[in-house]
C-alpha cells in the first residue's frame, strides 16, 4: 500500500513534468499546425542552460532567467525561421523543426560535452519532506508538483481570464477570422510559440536535476510528449492533462509492477509451460516492456480514436 | 471610398479573378451578384488580404492591396464570411467581445444594440456558439463584425440556407446598418435582398464583372440575367 501511494505521487509529479512540455506543444500543433519536433530539443537546452546559471546565480534565479531564454529563443525561432518556411507548407515546416533537433543537440554536445552534468537538486530543497511507511518523499518533488501547479493555473488564468488569451482561443480554430476582425494573429502565434518554449524551457529546469542533464534527454523525452499530445486529442488542453497524467502514472506504475500477463492467468488455472513464442510473450514481466506502453496506446489510439481522448479534430 | 481597379487572384495555379473593377461610395449599399463559383467570394477575401490580391484596392485614399488582413480591418473594413466561421468553444458574448478591436472600445455598437435587435443572442450569451442555431450564428457573425465599428462592412451570402422569417431578420439589420451610415457590400446569389435595398448592383460571371447598373436596369436586361443568374 505504502509503495502505491508513494508512486502515485511520483506519477503525478512525472505527469505534471510531461503536462508542462505537452500543454505548449498541443496549443502550438493546434494553433499553428506545427508539430514541433524541436520542442523537447528546448527542454533539454532549459536544463543545461539552468545547470550553467545555477553555478554562477544559484538555483532560483535559474528557475527564472533559464525558460525567459528559452522564450525568448522560441521567439526568435517563430519569427526568423518558421514564419518564413510557412509559405512552403507543413512538410517544410516539419522538416525545419527536424533540422533544429539536430542543431540544438550538436550545439549542446559542443558547449557542455557528452557527459552528463552535475545538476543538482539545490540543498535547500534536498531533505526528505514526510516519511510514508518507511518511504521517503524528497522535498524536491513536492517542489515540482508546486511549479507544476503554479503554471497549470497561470497558463488556464491566462487563456481563460485575459483578452490575449480570448484571442488565442479564437486564433486556435479560425485564425483568419480572427484576423479579419483585427487581430494581430502572427504575433499572436509568436506569443503562442514563445510560450510553449518558455514552458519546456521551465519543465526542463525542473527536470534536469529530476532526471538527468545530457545530451540524449531530448531523445528520451520526446516521444513520450508525442504521445500525450496525440492521446490527449488537438486543440484540447483539458486532453492534454488528463493523457499527461495517464501517462505519468502509467510510466512509473509500469516499472515497478514485477507480473506478466501469466501470472495473472495462473489464479484461473492456467499454467503455461514448454518454450514456445506464446509462454515467451506472456512471462515477459511488465516493468520490461514499460517503455513500450506509451506507444501502443498511441498506435492503438490513432487506429481507433484518431482525434485523441477530447481533441476536436483529428490528428 | 473603396475603389477596386484591375484586382487578379489565384488559388495555386488556378486564375480565379480576371480583372475586377468595383466601387463602393460613401453610406451606398452595393450587391455583387453572380452564380457559384464565379468568384464573389473570393473578391471578398482579395479585399480583405485574405487571398493575395494583384491590383488596385483602395480605401479612402489608402493602399490596402498587399496588406496584412487585420491592418485591413483597423483601416475600417469589416468581413462576413460565407461559413459564418463562429468561435464555437466560446461563448455568444466572447465572440462579440473578440468583435472589438480593442477592450472596451465602442463604436457605432454596443451589446445592448445587438441584444436588443436580437434577443435569442441575449438570452444564449453565456452559451457556446457552436450550439447555436444556423441562424443565430448568422446574426452573432454579423454582430460580431460590427462590434469592430466598421465604415464599410462586406456580407457574404448573409441568407443562404436561412427561412424566410430569418431571411426578413437579416434585412432588418442590413437597413439598421445603412442607417447607421455605414456602407455595404452585399453578396449574393439569389436575389433575396439585393435588388429591394441596394442601389446599385454589379453581376459577376467567369471571374469578371459582366454588367453593371441600378435594380431597374437589371429588371429590365431579361437575356443577361437569364446568362448570367437564373439557373
Amino acid at each position: 500500500m505504502q509503495i502505491v501511494l508513494i508512486e502515485v505521487l511520483n506519477g503525478l509529479v512525472y505527469g505534471m513534468l510531461l503536462f508542462m512540455l505537452a500543454s505548449g506543444l498541443t496549443l502550438i500543433f493546434s494553433m499553428m499546425g506545427v508539430l514541433n519536433f524541436a520542442h523537447a530539443s528546448i527542454y533539454m537546452l532549459g536544463a543545461y542552460l539552468a545547470f550553467t546559471i545555477s553555478q554562477f546565480l544559484g538555483f532560483f534565479p535559474a528557475l527564472i532567467i533559464a525558460p525567459i531564454l528559452c522564450g525568448a529563443l522560441g521567439a526568435a525561432i517563430e519569427i526568423w525561421g518558421l514564419r518564413r518556411v510557412h509559405h512552403n507548407g507543413h512538410t517544410a515546416e516539419l522538416l525545419f523543426t527536424f533540422g533544429l533537433v539536430f542543431i540544438i543537440q550538436r550545439l549542446v554536445q559542443m558547449t557542455w560535452g557528452m557527459l552528463p552534468m552535475a545538476y543538482r537538486v539545490p540543498p535547500s530543497l534536498d531533505f526528505p519532506l514526510f516519511e510514508l511507511y518507511g518511504a521517503n518523499f524528497p522535498a524536491y518533488r513536492g517542489f515540482m508538483l508546486l511549479v507544476s501547479a503554479g503554471m497549470l493555473l497561470g497558463t488556464w488564468l491566462l487563456l481563460k481570464k485575459t483578452r490575449i488569451g480570448l484571442i488565442i482561443q479564437a486564433a486556435l480554430t479560425h485564425p483568419s477570422m480572427a484576423s479579419a476582425l483585427g487581430h494581430n494573429v502572427p504575433f499572436v502565434f509568436t506569443t503562442v510559440f514563445a510560450g510553449g518554449c518558455l514552458l519546456a524551457g521551465l519543465a526542463g529546469v525542473i527536470g534536469g536535476n529530476y532526471q538527468t542533464t545530457e545530451p540524449g534527454m531530448a531523445d528520451a523525452m520526446g516521444p513520450i510528449v508525442f504521445v500525450v499530445v496525440v492521446f490527449g486529442g488537438l486543440g484540447s488542453l483539458a486532453g492534454c492533462f488528463i493523457a499527461s497524467i495517464i501517462i505519468g502514472m502509467i510510466q512509473t506504475f509500469a516499472v515497478v509492477i514485477d507480473y506478466s500477463i501469466a501470472d495473472l492467468l495462473r489464479p484461473l488455472g492456467v499454467v503455461l509451460t514448454g518454450d514456445t513464442l506464446l509462454t515467451e510473450l506472456l512471462t515477459v514481466p511488465v516493468a520490461r516492456i514499460g517503455a513500450l506502453l506509451p506507444l501502443v496506446m498511441m498506435v492503438a489510439i490513432l487506429l481507433f480514436r484518431p482525434r485523441g481522448l477530447m481533441g476536436t479534430r483529428d490528428a | 471610398m473603396l475603389e477596386v481597379r484591375d484586382l487578379h487572384a489565384y488559388y495555386g495555379q488556378s486564375h480565379i479573378l480576371h480583372g475586377i473593377d468595383l466601387d463602393v461610395g460613401e453610406g451606398e449599399i452595393v450587391s455583387l451578384l453572380g452564380r457559384n463559383g464565379v468568384g464573389r467570394s473570393t473578391t471578398c477575401k482579395a479585399i480583405m488580404g485574405l487571398v493575395v490580391p494583384q491590383g488596385r484596392v483602395s480605401f479612402r485614399g489608402r493602399e490596402l492591396a498587399g496588406m496584412r488582413s487585420d491592418l485591413i480591418a483597423r483601416a475600417g473594413i469589416g468581413y462576413v464570411p460565407e461559413d459564418r466561421q463562429v468561435f464555437p468553444t466560446l461563448s455568444v458574448r466572447q465572440n462579440l467581445e473578440l468583435g472589438l478591436k480593442r477592450a472596451g472600445r465602442f463604436g457605432r455598437w454596443t451589446f445592448d444594440d445587438v441584444f436588443r435587435l436580437f434577443p435569442n443572442l441575449a438570452a444564449r450569451q453565456n452559451n457556446p456558439a457552436g450550439v447555436l442555431s444556423g441562424g443565430e450564428q448568422q446574426m452573432l457573425t454579423m454582430c460580431r463584425t460590427l462590434m469592430g465599428d466598421p465604415d464599410l462592412i462586406l456580407i457574404d451570402e448573409p441568407t443562404e440556407g436561412l427561412a424566410p422569417l430569418l431571411v426578413e431578420q437579416v434585412g432588418v439589420l442590413l437597413a439598421e446598418i445603412a442607417s447607421r451610415g455605414v456602407s455595404i457590400l452585399l453578396v449574393e446569389q439569389k436575389l433575396t435582398i439585393a435588388l429591394k435595398i441596394s442601389r446599385r448592383l454589379y453581376v459577376m460571371g467567369h471571374g469578371q464583372i459582366v454588367f453593371e447598373g441600378s435594380p431597374e436596369d437589371l429588371a429590365a436586361n431579361q437575356a443577361l440575367r437569364q446568362e448570367w443568374l437564373e439557373v
